[in-house]
C-alpha cells in the first residue's frame, strides 16, 4: 500500500512498488490528462509534478511517492499554472494536443523557478519535452505570455 | 489521380439536400438518395429519424429549439482542428452565429459515406458540398422567416442567427419552434443556389479560435488510451521477427506466472492473414502486461526477410531506378529517349532518402468489446474507417455491418493512423476470450511495426544540346508503394496502359515545369515491400520525390550557371498542360511563379552572407497535381567549419492555397508542417536491420526539439479561388531548400535524407 497527496487529496494504492507512477495515475487514479509517449523519460508527456519539481512519472516507482504530493494537470491550480493555461489557449498552441499536458506540467515547473524565462532558458527547461505536431513557436510564445501575465 | 473524380460525380447525381422538422428541432442534410427511393421518401424518413432504406447523409447538421447548431464531422481530429473549419464554411453559408455552434466527431456508420482523413484532403473535397449544405439551410430558414414576418424572401438576410428584412427580424430558433418545415433540393437546385461572393463573408477567413483547444490545453480531451470499459483486461503484443512469414514456434510463459496480474499468453491466429505469428500477454493491469512481456519466451520461426539491412533496401532501390526498363509510367511527354541519343552532353544525380518513422505520441492502441448482439465495437482513433473496417471483419469473419469503430482525439496521426492493424489482434482476442480487450503498444513495439515511409532512390538522368541547353529528364523513384500492400483498389494506370502504380510514391514528380521531354518512372522496391508495411507518412510521395526533384533542379541551374530563382522561373511559364483549369488550378503553373517571386523578395534573395552561410530555393505544389497548394521556400542555412553540424537560421515561405478558411489554424499547420520538413532533413532517420527498426525510441530516434527551431516566416497569399490542402504541402520544399542552401554555404552537394555532411 503507497499513500500519497494526489492534487491537494490523500490517496492509497495497492500497486505493487515498482509501478510507475504514470500508470498509477492513469489506471488506478483515473486521470487520464498524464500521457505515456516513450516509456523512458525523454518526451515529457508524462510530466507531473513532484513535491513541485516536474519528474518524468513514466520512470518513477509510486514508492518515491509516498507520503509525497503529486500534482497533475488536473490539479495544477497555481498562478504559473493558470496563466499558463489560459496564454495555451489565447496562442492557439495545441495541435493533436497529446503531449500539452506534459508541456504544460514542464512550464509551470520553470516559471516557479524562473518567472521570465529567456529564449535559452526556456529551450533549456522546454528540450526534453518532444511535440510531435512540432508547435514549438507556439508554446514558446505562451510561455512567455503566461510570464507577463503572472507578473502583472 | 487519388481523388476519384466520377465517383464523387456519381454520387451527386443522386444527391439531395432535406430539411425537416424532427422532435423539437429542425435537421438538414446533404447526401445521397439511395436506389430505389424517392425524394419524398427520404425526406420523410429523415424526419421520423430512420434514414437506413432511403437516404445517405454526407453532411449533416441540426438546429435545436434554442437556434443553437450542431455539426457533425466524419473527419478525424487529429491537429488540424478539422471540425472548427469545416463547422464554419457551413456556418457562414447558413448565417449561423457562430458562439451557437458545437460540432460532433461521429463514429463510423454507413450514413456517413467513405471515412477518410488524410491526403490535406478535408477542406478541399468537402468545400463545395459544406457550402451547398449551408446556402440550402440558409434558403429554407428565409422562406419559413418571410412567410413569418410577411416580407419578401428576396428582402431576407441571414446573419448572425437571424433572418432580417428591413426593420424586422426573427431568430433561428423561432423559425425552429414553430416547426411544420419539409423541404427538399435536387442536386440542380443545390448547384443553382447563391453561394455567398468572397466579401460577404463573416465566418471564412476570419480570425477564429479552434474548439479542441481548451480541453487539450486542461488534460480533458479524451484519445482511444484514454478509453476504459468495466472488466477489461490488456493485451501487450509479442511481435515476431518479422512483419511477414514469421510463424509461432514455442511459447514459454513459466517465468511470467509469478508476475502478480499476468492471466495468460495467447497466439493471434488471423484468418485474412494480416496479422502473421503474433502472440499477446493477456493481464490485468498495462505494467502488470508489461513486465509479463518481458519474462515470456517465445521462439519463432522468422520469415524471410530477417536478414535485411537499410543498405540492401537501398541498394534494390538503386538497382531497379537505374534500369530504364523498370517501373511504370507516370509521365511520358515528348521523347526523353530520342533526347537522350541526340545530347551533346548528359548529366545524373541520384537522391536518397532512410527510412522515416511515424512515431505518433500516443502509441497505438484499440479497445475492442462485443456487445450482447454480437456487434463488435473497436475504441480507437482512426484516419480512415473505410479501410479498416472490412479488414477487421475479414479478420473476424463477420459482415461489415457487425462493427463499430468510435472515434476519439488521434494522439498524432500523420498518416500512421490511416492504418488501424492494431485493431485486428485485439478484435481476436477480446473474441477469443469473450471480454474486452484493451492492447497497447510500448514504444518500441510502435517503432518495430510502424509502417514507416520507405527508404527510397531517384535517379535523374538529363540531357542537354550542343548549347548546353536541357532537352529532357528522365526521373525513376524506387520505393515501397503503401497503397500496394494496403488499398490495392487505388492503384492508379500507368499513362502508357502497361500496369498501375502508387501516386502516393511518385505524386510530385508530375511537376508544373514545362520541359521539352520529360518521362518518369514509378518503380516498386519489392525487397522493402516484403520487408515491412510501407506507409503514408506526412506528405507522402511528393515528402521524398520534392526532395529529389528539387535538389535537381538546383543542380541544373548551377551547371547552366543561372541564378537558381531565375532558372525555375523560365520552366514556369505557364505553357501547355501547365496553364491549369478551373475550379482547383486556376493559372497553373504562373500562381507557382507568383509564389517564387514573392519569396524572393521577401527572404533578400542574393544578398551577401558571411562565409559558411547560404541560402537554397524550392518550390512544390503540394500533394497532387489536381488539388495544388502553391508553395516556394527559402531556407538560410550556416555550416559549421569544423563539426559540420548545419544550422537551419530562418525559413521562408509563400503560400498560395486559395481561401484560407480557418486562418490561425492554416498557419499552425504550416508552421508544424515546415518543421516537419526540418526535422527529416536534419534529424529524422532509422535504419532497417535484421528485418528491423533499429532506432526505436527518443535515444536513438531524434526528432527535432525546441531549441533547433529556426525563425519562420510563413505568408499566405490572398486569394478567393478554391481552398486547397494545406496540413502537409508546407513540408515538401524544405528539405531541398536546406539542402541547397547547404550547396550554396559550402559548395557540397546533398544526396540522402537526413543529411550528414
Amino acid at each position: 500500500m503507497t499513500t500519497f497527496n494526489l492534487n491537494g487529496k490523500s490517496v492509497s494504492v495497492d500497486s505493487p512498488a515498482d509501478t510507475p507512477l504514470l500508470w498509477v495515475i492513469r489506471d488506478e487514479l483515473k486521470l487520464k490528462g498524464t500521457k505515456y509517449g516513450c516509456g523512458i523519460a525523454m518526451c515529457g508527456a508524462c510530466t507531473v509534478h513532484l513535491d513541485g519539481v516536474a519528474i518524468r512519472s513514466c520512470v518513477t516507482p509510486v514508492s518515491e511517492a509516498a507520503s509525497r504530493s503529486v500534482t497533475t494537470i488536473e490539479g495544477l491550480d497555481s498562478d504559473a499554472g493558470k496563466a499558463l493555461q489560459s496564454a495555451w489557449v489565447e496562442e492557439q498552441v495545441p495541435q493533436c494536443g497529446y503531449c500539452q499536458s506534459g508541456q504544460i506540467m514542464q512550464a509551470a515547473n520553470l516559471l516557479e523557478n524562473t518567472p521570465n524565462p529567456d529564449d535559452a532558458e526556456i529551450n533549456a527547461a522546454m528540450n526534453g519535452n518532444l511535440c510531435r505536431c512540432m508547435a514549438y513557436t507556439r508554446i514558446k510564445k505562451a510561455i512567455k505570455i503566461a510570464a507577463k501575465a503572472k507578473g502583472a | 489521380m487519388a481523388i476519384k473524380a466520377e465517383t464523387i460525380r456519381a454520387a451527386v447525381s443522386r444527391r439531395r439536400f432535406l430539411v425537416g422538422s424532427a422532435q423539437a428541432g429542425l435537421v438538414m442534410s446533404l447526401g445521397t438518395v439511395l436506389p430505389g427511393c424517392s425524394q419524398e421518401q427520404a425526406a420523410s424518413d429523415m424526419a421520423s429519424g430512420d434514414m437506413s432504406r432511403s437516404f445517405a447523409p454526407t453532411v449533416w447538421f441540426e438546429m435545436d429549439a434554442n437556434g443553437a447548431v450542431l455539426i457533425n464531422i466524419a473527419k478525424a481530429e487529429m491537429g488540424q482542428h478539422v471540425g472548427t473549419a469545416l463547422a464554419r464554411i457551413v456556418a457562414d453559408e447558413l448565417g449561423a452565429d457562430w458562439e451557437t455552434v458545437s460540432i460532433k466527431h461521429v463514429d463510423t456508420d454507413p450514413k456517413w459515406g467513405y471515412m477518410v482523413t488524410g491526403g490535406s484532403w478535408s477542406v478541399f473535397t468537402s468545400w463545395t458540398m459544406l457550402s451547398q449544405a449551408g446556402a440550402a439551410g440558409r434558403a429554407v430558414l428565409i422562406d419559413a422567416a418571410a412567410t413569418m414576418l410577411g416580407v419578401n424572401a428576396s428582402d431576407c438576410t441571414a446573419m448572425n442567427g437571424k433572418i432580417t428584412a428591413g426593420g424586422k427580424s426573427v431568430s433561428f430558433a423561432e423559425i425552429v419552434q414553430k416547426g411544420d418545415i419539409s423541404r427538399s433540393f435536387t442536386a440542380d437546385e443545390l448547384a443553382a443556389l447563391p453561394i455567398k461572393p468572397a466579401s460577404e463573408r463573416n465566418l471564412i477567413g476570419k480570425p477564429a479560435t479552434a474548439r479542441d483547444i481548451p480541453a487539450k490545453s486542461k488534460g480533458t480531451a479524451q484519445y482511444g488510451l484514454d478509453v476504459e470499459l468495466p472488466g477489461m483486461v490488456y493485451g501487450h503484443p509479442l511481435l515476431p521477427p518479422t512483419r511477414y512469414g514469421s510463424s509461432i514456434t514455442s511459447i514459454d510463459d513459466s517465468a511470467a506466472k509469478g508476475i502478480p496480474g499476468y492471466q495468460q499468453t495467447i497466439r493471434i491466429n488471423d484468418p485474412s492473414n494480416k496479422i502473421q505469428g503474433w502472440a499477446m500477454v493477456i493481464a490485468d493491469s498495462f505494467p502488470s502486461a508489461m513486465k509479463a512481456a518481458a519474462a515470456v519466451k517465445v521462439n519463432w520461426q522468422a520469415g524471410p526477410t530477417a536478414h535485411i539491412s537499410e543498405a540492401d533496401l537501398i541498394r534494390e532501390g538503386e538497382k531497379l531506378a537505374a534500369d530504364k526498363s523498370t517501373g511504370v509510367l507516370v509521365v511520358n511527354d515528348g521523347d526523353v529517349a530520342a533526347a537522350r541519343s541526340a545530347a551533346a552532353k548528359t548529366h545524373s544525380g541520384i537522391y536518397r532518402t532512410s527510412t522515416a518513422l511515424h512515431f505518433t505520441l500516443e502509441p497505438q492502441n484499440a479497445l475492442v468489446e462485443f456487445d450482447a448482439d454480437g456487434i463488435c465495437h473497436v475504441h480507437a482513433g482512426n484516419q480512415w474507417q473505410s479501410l479498416i473496417l472490412p479488414d477487421i471483419a475479414k479478420a473476424l469473419e463477420v459482415p461489415e455491418a457487425n462493427i463499430v469503430i468510435h472515434q476519439y482525439y488521434l494522439g498524432g496521426g500523420f498518416g500512421r493512423r490511416l492504418y488501424g492493424d492494431q485493431m485486428i489482434p485485439a478484435a481476436l482476442a477480446a473474441r477469443e476470450l469473450g471480454k474486452p480487450v484493451k492492447l497497447v503498444f510500448q514504444r518500441a513495439d510502435d517503432s518495430r511495426f510502424d509502417c514507416v515511409r520507405s527508404a527510397s532512390v531517384q535517379q535523374f538522368d538529363a540531357s542537354f544540346d550542343a548549347d548546353g541547353k536541357l532537352t529532357g529528364i528522365e526521373h525513376a523513384a524506387a520505393a515501397g508503394w503503401p497503397t500496394l500492400t494496403m488499398a490495392p483498389g487505388f492503384l492508379a494506370d500507368g499513362v502508357d496502359g502497361n500496369g498501375k502504380f502508387d501516386t502516393f510514391s511518385v505524386s510530385g514528380g508530375d511537376h508544373w515545369y514545362t520541359l521539352p521531354n520529360h518521362r518518369v518512372r514509378a518503380v516498386n522496391n519489392d525487397l522493402a515491400q516484403r520487408t515491412f508495411l510501407p506507409g503514408w507518412l506526412r506528405a507522402v510521395g511528393p515528402g521524398w520525390i520534392g526532395w529529389g526533384v528539387e535538389s535537381f533542379m538546383d543542380e541544373l541551374a548551377k551547371m547552366a550557371g543561372v541564378d537558381p530563382i531565375e532558372y525555375r522561373l523560365a520552366l514556369l511559364d505557364g505553357a501547355g498542360k501547365n496553364a491549369g483549369s478551373a475550379p482547383v488550378a486556376v493559372g497553373g503553373a504562373t500562381r507557382l511563379a507568383a509564389v517564387l517571386k514573392d519569396v524572393r523578395e521577401r527572404s533578400g534573395w542574393g544578398s551577401t552572407l558571411p562565409a559558411g552561410e547560404g541560402m537554397g530555393v524550392a518550390v512544390c505544389h503540394g500533394q497532387e497535381r489536381t488539388m495544388p497548394t502553391w508553395i516556394a521556400c527559402v531556407a538560410h542555412v550556416g555550416v559549421d567549419p569544423t563539426s559540420k553540424k548545419v544550422t537551419v537560421k530562418k525559413l521562408w515561405q509563400s503560400i498560395d492555397c486559395g481561401t484560407v478558411v480557418h486562418p490561425d489554424g492554416a498557419l499552425a499547420q504550416a508552421e508544424g508542417a515546415a518543421l516537419w520538413g526540418v526535422s527529416l532533413a536534419l534529424h529524422e532517420g532509422a535504419n532497417f536491420k535484421d528485418g528491423q527498426v533499429v532506432e526505436r525510441n527518443l535515444n536513438a530516434y531524434t526528432p527535432l526539439r525546441m531549441a533547433d527551431v529556426p525563425e519562420l516566416d510563413l505568408h499566405f497569399v490572398d486569394s478567393t479561388e478554391m481552398p486547397m490542402g494545406l496540413g502537409e504541402p508546407p513540408l515538401v520544399a524544405v528539405p531541398p531548400a536546406i539542402g541547397n542552401a547547404i550547396h550554396a554555404a559550402t559548395g557540397v552537394r546533398a544526396r540522402n535524407l537526413p543529411i550528414r555532411l
